[in-house]
């Protein structure tokens, strides 16, 4: 290993006249979720001063749930996306996930959990189909996920049919176990006379752990690594099929996660819903300074990204405007996020 | 099938008296009806440079595959050590301390230098990687090197292409690589870049190791290289110990005597400004003593005398 010894006496250390100095706001600026920030803090301040109810502590606490919902997702997306790969599929299939969790414990009769495990064997096994059709065929992410995107949502809308000969899932409030797992997966809790959704919690924890693992750990430095050049994590022996279809499957585990919060909050699960989140989740990742390519960005910054789809989505309510302004506002995000991201990188990368 | 050759050797550094670091015997690859290498016999030793010289599509990445464990060879054998060995990933060929560092696949540009550098061996400390030994290991090693980088949390891609080379180079010597072997390393780089490179190059082969070292350029393999294969469409041309050979046989072997004078006659032909460089090439070719073989085979030259080693090359 280390042949230090043979190292000649180290000069003395002395500044380098090629490094300049970087001022605090240019380090701060370099970073991937730095144009997130500086976005969500002019929104929030936006809707702060124009829409008066934003301002109270329980809606914001709602904002926040609100936003959890999309942060859940937007977090393995983004690692996905770090990755250098896409996930269509991930909106539809957090609906699957649930209207198999709740379709199998409800025509079996079953304990709610078991209906849970199911679903979690579904949404793993959905992931790990993507990511072994991206790793094996070479067939761009884009369309394969696409694919599944559309078998999904149609395997969403018949088997409901088929089963229920209704759109939307029986109500298994009924079932044993769905009261403690409702305590698991949609309870709430109350913080200084505000209620916190146990989802915001999830959330934050989640993208904890994801920002740890991809600055912390090997794993993080290999989803860096394939994504930024996958022959060349090959070359150093990275698994680069492993990591892909492992990522994939993150995606899965959190649409199963996303799917029981959804299921055990409302009971009963329309099976049409979930098309559109999917690109909610990758914007969210985007405007969180994650590169369409890969090899760059953050988890934090697409907590960041979801928090201003969070704050957006109720801002547009509070202010009293016409919800349809949120789709509009959705895609000037990502265009001005892409720019701002474009030109930070640009800077970032810049030489000396 | 060995080279009998080993009393002229360079002198003994360490290693010397064991059976070659990495030795192939009449190893050739065929990729389906085509002959990408025929009969190739070469061999490194520990704290020896062994000089790949060949043009484009003279084989020189088939070779370089072979022998990273990228494929197997359809006929030879490929020795490491002594012992025969067959390859079926890159991944096996490390452990056996074959390094490859190649032009452009090595390093992940938007990451920064030490992540690059130990990517694929991190040093963890329980689940998590050990960073800041991480980091001064890698400035530290880099230093070793002679390379001192302004700052290894820079993405890689910031650095020059030398430097990037280096880095590639010095991750491999770190990770305990016997043999090293370097693509084209030189080949998109300046003239002061290159020097740099040679100079790590002369650096790695003080530190005992084998290195093989791909170019198409003479004047780079010449003044770092202790052994020279001349690869050409597939086949040896040549394998010389430095001491068999001058600069500028080398060169003349490498620039296909026969070709180049073709080439100037054709230019002459042309008139004007191209029978200008047309004569200037065929004053090269002659000061260069290439002589001109009309059975239209290989076209070896002055150096005839010094090729036919016994069964190091077929012409």
């Amino acid at each position: 290993m280390a042949q230090t010894t043979e190292a000649p006496v180290a000069p003395p250390p002395r500044a380098d006249e090629r490094v300049g100095q970087k001022s605090t706001l240019a380090r701060l600026f370099a970073r991937p979720e730095a144009g997130a920030i500086a976005g969500a803090i002019v929104i929030y301040l936006f809707f702060f001063i124009i829409a008066p109810p934003f301002r109270n502590a329980s809606s914001f606490s709602t904002t926040l749930y609100v936003t959890s919902t999309y942060g859940l997702m937007a977090t393995p997306v983004a690692l996905l996306m770090i990755g250098g790969e896409f996930d269509l599929s991930a909106g539809v299939a957090v609906t699957s996930s649930a209207l198999c969790a709740s379709l199998f414990s409800y025509e079996f009769t079953t304990n709610a959990w078991v209906g849970v495990v199911v679903a979690l064997a579904l949404s793993l096994l959905i992931g790990f189909i993507n990511g072994w059709v991206v790793v094996k065929t070479g067939i761009p992410s884009f369309l394969v996920t696409l694919g599944m995107f559309f078998m999904l949502q149609g395997l969403n809308l018949a088997l409901t049919q088929t089963i229920t000969n209704q759109v939307a899932s029986p109500d298994i409030s009924t079932l044993q176990g769905f009261g403690s797992a409702q305590k698991v997966f949609a309870s709430s809790f109350t913080i200084g006379g505000v209620n916190v959704r146990i989802t915001v919690v999830y959330w934050i924890v989640w993208v904890i752990i994801a920002t740890w693992i991809l600055l912390r750990t090997r794993v993080g430095n290999w989803i860096f690594a394939v994504g930024g050049s996958a022959p060349s994590a090959r070359a150093v022996g990275v698994p680069v099929a492993k990591m892909k279809i492992g990522l994939f499957m993150a995606v899965g585990f959190m649409a199963w996660f996303t799917g029981m919060h959804t299921l055990f909050q409302f009971n009963t699960i329309q099976s049409g819903q979930g098309v559109g989140n999917e690109f909610v989740y990758i914007i969210a990742a985007v405007v969180g300074g994650c590169l369409l390519t890969g090899g760059y960005g953050s988890a934090v910054g697409a907590a960041i990204g979801a928090l201003i789809f969070g704050m957006v989505n109720q801002g547009i309510v509070y202010a009293g405007w016409n919800p349809y302004w949120f789709t509009f506002f959705v895609g000037a995000l990502l265009l001005g996020a892409i720019l701002l991201n474009t030109y930070i990188r640009r800077r970032a990368e810049a030489s000396v | 099938m060995s080279t009998p050759q080993e009393t002229p050797a360079p002198p003994a550094r360490n290693g010397k008296g064991g059976p070659p670091l990495v030795r192939l015997v009449d190893a050739g690859k065929r990729y389906g009806a085509v002959i990408a290498l025929q009969d190739i016999n070469m061999e490194v030793s520990a704290g020896e440079v062994t000089c790949v010289l060949g043009d484009n599509g003279a084989g020189k990445s088939t070779l370089i595959k072979i022998i990273a464990g990228l494929h197997q060879p359809s006929s030879g054998t490929y020795e490491v050590e002594g012992t025969p060995v067959s390859f079926s990933s890159p991944r096996e060929a490390l452990e056996r301390g074959i390094a490859t560092v190649y032009q452009d696949l090595a390093v992940v540009p938007l990451m920064p230098v030490w992540r690059n550098f130990f990517l694929g061996n991190e040093v963890n400390k329980g689940p998590r990687m050990d960073i800041p030994a991480m980091k001064k290991m890698c400035k530290d090693e880099l230093l070793a090197m002679g390379i001192d980088l302004r700052d290894v949390d820079q993405p890689i891609g910031t650095l020059s292409g030398g430097e990037r080379q280096c880095v590639a180079i010095s991750r491999a010597v770190h990770f305990g690589a016997k043999v090293l072997i370097l693509d084209e390393p030189t080949a998109a780089l300046g003239v002061k870049q290159s020097g740099v490179v040679l100079k790590y190059i002369i650096q790695a082969r003080e530190r005992g190791l084998g290195v093989i070292f791909i170019t198409h350029n003479p004047h780079h393999a010449y003044p770092v290289g202790d052994r020279f294969l001349l690869l050409n469409r597939g086949k040896s041309i040549g394998y010389y110990e430095k001491n068999q050979v001058t600069r500028d046989e080398l060169t003349g072997l490498m620039a296909g005597g026969a070709e180049l004078e073709q080439l100037s006659h054709e230019l002459e032909s042309a008139g004007g400004a191209a029978a200008e460089v047309g004569r200037s090439l065929e004053q090269d070719v002659t000061e260069l003593g290439i002589v001109h073989e009309t059975e239209g085979g290989t076209s070896t030259g002055a150096a005839t005398a010094a090729t036919q080693q016994e069964g190091s090359s077929r012409p």
